[in-house]
């Protein structure tokens, strides 16, 4: 009993500074978040603190009419509409991309490999404001592609690939390609061979073992890469930033507008809530999923 | 060996300590710490302030103006004289984050131009100094513009020949946008009638399908490469495309530019109050004055500095404003709260 006593003290002791770390770096701000967004807003930037009001979460659906009636607006819900839309399509050019390229790694010897994992690695020593740059540079009008094109004769007028949504995917898939490629990577890598071979011998063609022993054994890898790009992908602010020209924003550049020039912190303060709550709702239906077959095993 | 990192440790902490009173004791002695946008004060000038009172200067640099009225709403930081916008310096003011160091008692703020003697927020100039002042017009390329050449108004811009669609630049900055659109259609800036901002949005959301960007950073590159045909710009960023290519034009459109006034201020419990009266003051000095001007390719508010100033920027229009001009200049104006509140619908409604 008493020994017993003495190790859950202990498991304390242990707990206790990660616990700590998570209530005063985690939940502290979250609750300050929470409290700021429904304060009245200080038009100087900050708030009035004490002055409750909930205007700032009736901006997500509502807008102040002229006489101050309310009526149904959709322009931020559209913003964040688009983040997710951009974020989808993130995940799955990265798994288009990510997944042949870690079958491809995951296949090499060992000494490959490592070199290959580490070649992955490689883009994250520069920063990333600074690999935004260098999409600009590839994908403007007189820039690498079209200066290519141009001079083989290909095209005569530039071909519009900056400054839109399609660059800003581009920025996003190419940023977080790795977070995709490793997970698979490392969930390939352990696929036991004999298992392929196996289904070669049982007549199996090349597509049917890629789509019934590959993919099903590379399965955690895939979610964990999806989630850990889909994530990211939704809280962006430099790509959409510099790569889509400022004619269309993300809910993080909006959540960035609200601090800055807007001075409305209640509102970039609700926004933020709101967008960490869609993630972990998403994450919560995953892990319920997840928990489904296994309970029902 | 833990023995030596804890006494390393120990050392360490006594080092900073040591530090930490040896930067007191200069402070107490004739020193003053500059707190200012990066690249926009004159290393030379400060050196020759540091020979002509024996004062020594340090700068810090703030990316944003919300930086800094973040930094001196937490409890001032330390510093004797920064440098806000007009609308930065009105919140300053109305939140009593300065010293009212009586400006226009200061025995040069007669060298000071008369409509930089008062300014919105501070009309009576207790508070601020002028330090840099300039427009936002628009930049053309006459080689990539049809006919060479573009009406001196805003329509050029707000509704461009088809040879210039998808060949436009906008600044990505709310209110100079906004203020442009007001100009254009005739409209107050601090309208507080939601149907004048619909207006103003129609304007925008027609225009937006001809823009190809809207973008702060990089405004003179994207001149320079020949990248848009036309760019909403900031003068001093106008010269120094000049710089590269001469035949570029800067446009005062008819309606209104608005023209905006970088200020000197002193923050609330300064720690070294004299030397912040004793620069602001050598501040107004026509030839200081010039001397800023030369390295930041703004104007200054100071009479009488003209003299001083380098050839290129005296002989470009962009910065040295032609007196015929004068009446098209529109200063800061300091909008109620419902009219700030509509101009953000606006441009959220256009970026949505």
């Amino acid at each position: 009993m008493k020994l017993e006593r003495r190790r859950s003290f202990a498991n304390l002791l242990l707990i206790g500074p990660a616990a700590l770390a998570i209530i005063i770096f985690m939940v502290v701000p979250l609750a300050m978040m929470a409290w700021i967004s429904v304060q009245a807003r200080s038009y100087g930037g900050g708030v009035h603190w004490g002055e409750l009001t909930g205007e700032a979460w009736l901006r997500f659906l509502f807008e102040r009419e002229l006489d101050d009636s309310l009526t149904i607006s959709f322009n931020y819900l559209s913003i964040i509409a688009r983040s997710v839309w951009l974020s989808l399509i993130t995940t799955v050019l990265s798994l288009a991309v990510g997944f042949p390229t870690a079958f491809f790694m995951a296949t090499r010897g060992r000494r490959w490999r490592t070199l290959l994992v580490f070649m992955v690695t490689l883009p994250f020593w520069t920063n990333l404001l600074v690999r935004n740059y260098a999409w600009i540079l590839i994908l403007r009008d007189h820039g690498t592609i079209n200066g290519l094109l141009l001079s083989l004769g290909i095209i005569d007028q530039p071909l519009p690939l900056l400054h839109n949504q399609f660059a800003v995917a581009v920025g996003l898939t190419y940023s977080f390609l790795p977070f995709m490629v490793l997970p698979i990577y490392s969930s390939l890598e352990k696929i036991d061979l004999r298992l392929v071979e196996a289904a070669f011998d049982l007549y199996a063609d090349r597509w049917r073992v890629l789509r019934k022993i590959i993919v099903p054994l590379a399965v955690p890898g895939i979610v964990a890469g999806s989630i850990l790009v889909f994530i990211p992908s939704l809280g962006s602010y430099v790509t959409p930033e510099l790569l889509g020209g400022g004619k269309t924003l993300m809910v993080g550049n909006l959540i960035g507008h609200q601090f800055g020039a807007a001075r409305n912190w209640p509102f970039g303060a609700a926004l933020g809530l709101f967008l960490l709550a869609l993630v972990l709702l998403a994450m919560t239906l995953y892990a319920l999923r997840g928990r489904g077959p296994e309970a029902s095993r | 060996m833990k023995k030596n990192t804890r006494m390393a440790a120990l050392s360490f902490g006594a080092a900073a300590l040591g530090l930490i009173a040896a930067s007191t004791a200069a402070l107490a002695d004739g020193e003053l710490r500059l707190y200012n946008w990066s690249n926009y004060f004159s290393p030379d000038l400060l050196a020759k302030f540091e020979a002509d009172t024996g004062t020594k200067v340090t700068i810090d640099s703030y990316a944003s103006e919300e930086d800094l009225l973040a930094k001196l709403q937490a409890g001032g930081a330390g510093y004797d004289v920064i440098f806000p916008g007009t609308t930065t310096l009105g919140v300053m003011v109305k939140e009593g984050l300065l010293e009212k160091i009586d400006v226009n008692k200061m025995e040069n703020f007669a060298n000071v131009l008369p409509a930089h003697q008062t300014i919105a927020g501070d009309e009576s100039r207790e508070y601020s100094a002028p330090y840099m002042w300039g427009t936002t017009g628009f930049t053309y390329d006459p080689a990539m513009v049809p006919g060479g050449s573009m009406a001196e108004s805003w329509e050029a811009i707000f509704k461009p020949a088809d040879e210039l669609k998808g060949k436009i630049a906008m600044l990505n900055e709310m209110s100079d946008v906004w203020n442009a659109g007001a100009y254009y259609l005739g409209i107050s800036k601090c309208t507080e009638d939601p149907a004048e901002a619909q207006q103003i949005l129609d304007l925008l959301m027609a225009q937006k399908p001809d823009v190809k960007l809207y973008s702060n950073d990089g405004t003179i590159d994207r001149m320079v490469a020949g990248e848009v045909a036309v760019h909403m710009q900031w003068n001093g960023a106008a010269h120094r495309v000049k710089a590269k290519k001469p035949e570029a034009v800067y446009v005062y459109p008819q309606e209104g530019t608005t023209f905006w006034t970088d200020a000197m201020a002193v923050p609330k419990g300064a720690p070294n109050l004299e030397n912040a009266k004793t620069f602001i003051n050598w501040m107004m000095e026509p030839e200081n004055a010039a001397a800023a001007s030369n390295y930041t390719g703004y104007s200054n508010a100071i009479k009488g500095s003209g003299e001083f100033l380098k050839d290129d920027l005296k002989a470009d229009p962009a910065v040295n404003t032609p007196e015929e001009f004068g009446d098209r200049l529109r200063a800061y104006e300091a909008c109620s709260e419902k009219s700030r509140d509509l101009r953000e619908r606006v441009w959220t409604k256009l970026k949505s």
